[in-house]
């Protein structure tokens, strides 16, 4: 069983806080991926839990059992590095053999496992050469048998994804949850690419500014997030928030006023009255092109033609954008009067403070 | 074959390009020269030319002063052959270099390992310990002397305050040697430390992070992760440190004047003597060339080394 738990951990530089008091809870053999922008504290949270970085304050639990203060090499994980920081002047196989051979592991063994991990990774024909003789995307698959090999209780990878060219990132996204649907391991995930969270977590973490903003599947950070910098950050092409006033508040429904129209929608409007500013979210593929009536009017300004589907940026009056999904043969044409509507049930609420209102509906935006 | 095919089917484009390519490399040539040419003059006048002449020089019986010139051939080399004190210079000189050019290299990687921490109290010393690096040879052998000094010294101090009767270094054939050793490497193990800092730097910090989750050891990360990072560093630190101690002089002209019986007179000593004491320039530069042509090993075997390393 390896949980791993963290209660109230914070990170100080001097009188710089990088980490403001952050509490999780991580299952056993759970994938779970911290995603925010660059600077938000994921990697250094990461790198405290490896113990590379020293605990301020707090505790950090793996297994049960508080490493706060225990060496990196003695808290049963393995970590895979953004630029794989491979022994440059070791071969693959001692790059990988050299974690066992430091606590004494029997050579025997040693083979075998370097033998298994190379299999399981098809590195086998890498593994006589220098990390210099081999490709980015060779380096990166031995970084991970270095961390098979030791049969860690928990994997971390620091943004393990991000130098590989985009074809090669695609096809190792597939491949580490596979490997980590086999290990017995709990995986922690670090990068600042919503896709790749999306696809691979069973939890999503979204840090900002040393904060968590959610924790959630990845569907229900999508479809509800707690905010508007979720809804903002997860999702491609990201959420559409646009400005509405509140018109009426009934039990379970509140009306808005939007700039082409009116909406009801299935929410807690408890703590809003009649002429409150609200921000309004709705995903793109929720917002359609319509000849009939709708809740929002512009000129398509852009249109991005994914051969399944055609994306349009609807510029309105006062210059907010939509952006509106149509079908792949879309007739609209650049500078189009558009009118755009929602398909029913779908919609966010946002108070003030940027905080989600509570939804009443049992599926949301 | 596959070679003549595009021929077949010349066109005059690429042959018009061709020719005005040809123009703008000409005129790049002249630019490239002229750029050259202020370093090609300094090259030229302070070391080809005196490099050349000290070559010609050692074909002649030639006098520093006065213009007795005579061509003799190879007889200077000959006569080194069968010189006892060239021999011996020689000796003196391989001895001194082999075994201070590895302790100057042992020397500055250790103060390079112990002072590469971030704190200021190590860049404070690292600039102590470079400082002795920048001293001219008088300032360096004047305070070695008082340190090996047999009646007020240092060293002479404290032996006497253990009890033991103080050595005269100096004026001691077995010790001559060693201490014109120690007065050098204080003096030139800053660069060394130097050269070894900028190596450190250059490997990421990443790998020592892997090695920390690897629970490598302090013994561990030096040897399998540190020391073959420094290897290039390593080999270029020992040639420069070879090629200097095998030109040393200034210490044993000023500390030791040779002596005492010889023990201490490396090759630079021998020329400057011969040709400055003795005024044979000619039989100087004979002597010269064999230690030109003992660095020139040398630093041939470095290239060859590290290209080695580069494949």
């Amino acid at each position: 069983m390896a949980d791993v738990l963290l209660r109230d951990v914070r990170k100080q530089y001097g009188s710089q806080a990088v980490i403001h008091g952050v509490s999780l809870e991580l299952r056993h053999r759970e994938f779970i991926v911290f995603v925010g922008p660059s600077g938000c504290g994921k990697s250094t949270l990461l790198r405290m839990i490896a113990g590379l970085e020293q605990v301020s304050d707090g505790e950090i639990s793996i297994g049960g059992r508080r490493v706060n203060d225990t060496p990196a090499g003695d808290r049963g994980i393995a970590m895979v590095f953004q630029n794989y920081a491979l022994y440059p002047h070791m071969t693959a196989a001692d790059n990988m053999a050299f974690g066992l051979r430091n606590i004494g592991t029997p050579r025997a063994e040693i083979d075998e496992r370097v033998a298994t991990a190379a299999k399981t990774l098809q590195i086998e024909h890498l593994l006589n050469r220098r990390p210099a003789q081999m490709s980015g995307g060779q380096r990166q698959r031995i970084a991970i048998g270095r961390a098979i090999v030791r049969r860690p209780d928990v994997f971390l990878f620091d943004e393990p994804l991000s130098n590989l060219d985009a074809a090669l990132r695609v096809q190792m996204r597939v491949e580490l949850v596979q490997l980590h649907q086999r290990l017995e391991a709990t995986s922690i995930y670090v990068t600042h690419d919503q896709v790749e969270a999306m696809t691979m977590a069973d939890r999503i973490v979204v840090f900002r500014d040393g904060r968590i903003e959610q924790v959630g599947t990845p569907l229900e950070v999508y479809r509800s997030p707690a905010n508007t910098f979720v809804a903002g950050f997860i999702g491609a092409p990201k959420m559409n928030l646009i400005e509405a006033r509140v018109v009426a508040v009934s039990p379970g429904q509140v009306e808005v006023a939007l700039p082409g129209g009116r909406a009801v929608l299935a929410a807690d409007g408890r703590a809003l009255a009649a002429g409150a500013s609200v921000t309004f979210g709705v995903r793109p593929e929720h917002v359609r092109p319509t000849s009939g009536e709708g809740i929002f009017r512009g000129q398509a300004r852009a249109i991005e033609r994914l051969g399944r589907e055609t994306l349009l940026h609807v510029v309105g009056a006062d210059g907010a954008t939509l952006i509106a999904t149509d079908a792949g043969d879309s007739a609209v044409r650049l500078g189009d009067t558009v009118t755009l509507a929602i398909e029913p049930g779908h919609g966010r609420l946002f108070g003030a403070d940027g905080m989600a209102l509570p939804s009443t509906a049992a599926s949301a935006a | 074959m596959s070679v003549q095919a595009p021929s077949v089917t010349p066109a005059p484009v690429p042959d018009a390009s061709a020719r005005s390519g040809g123009l703008a490399r000409h005129r790049n040539a002249v630019a490239g020269y002229a750029f050259l040419a202020p370093f090609l003059l300094f090259y030229g006048v302070f070391l080809l030319y005196p490099f050349a002449l000290g070559l010609w020089m050692s074909l002649h019986d030639w006098e520093i002063v006065g213009d007795f010139r005579e061509y003799i051939g190879f007889m200077n080399y000959v006569e080194l052959w069968d010189d006892p004190y060239f021999w011996e210079a020689l000796k003196r000189t391989l001895q001194f270099a082999a075994m201070t050019a590895p302790a100057a290299t042992l020397l500055g990687l250790v103060l390079a390992l112990a002072l590469q921490k971030p704190l200021r109290i190590y860049a404070a010393l690292r600039a102590v310990f470079f400082a002795s690096n920048i001293f001219s040879v008088t300032v360096v052998t004047l305070v070695w002397a008082m340190v090996l000094n047999p009646d007020r010294g240092l060293i002479a101090n404290g032996l006497r305050a253990v009890g033991l009767q103080p050595i005269a270094f100096l004026a001691d054939k077995d010790w001559a040697m060693p201490a014109l050793m120690v007065t050098s490497l204080w003096w030139t193990a800053g660069l060394p430390m130097a050269l070894f800092l900028a190596g450190l730097q250059q490997i990421p910090p990443e790998v020592y992070e892997a090695a920390r989750l690897d629970k490598a050891s302090r013994w561990a990360v030096l040897r399998h992760i540190t020391l073959p990072a420094l290897a290039r560093t390593t080999l270029l630190v020992v040639v420069l440190q070879t090629v200097m101690h095998l030109q040393v002089f200034g210490q044993p002209l000023l500390m030791t004047r040779g002596g005492p019986a010889n023990s201490t007179r490396p090759l630079v000593q021998l020329i400057y003597e011969t040709s400055f004491r003795d005024w044979r320039s000619g039989y100087a530069s004979a002597i010269s060339t064999v230690l030109f042509v003992l660095m020139f090993g040398v630093a041939l075997l470095q290239f060859r080394l590290s290209r080695q390393e580069g494949e």
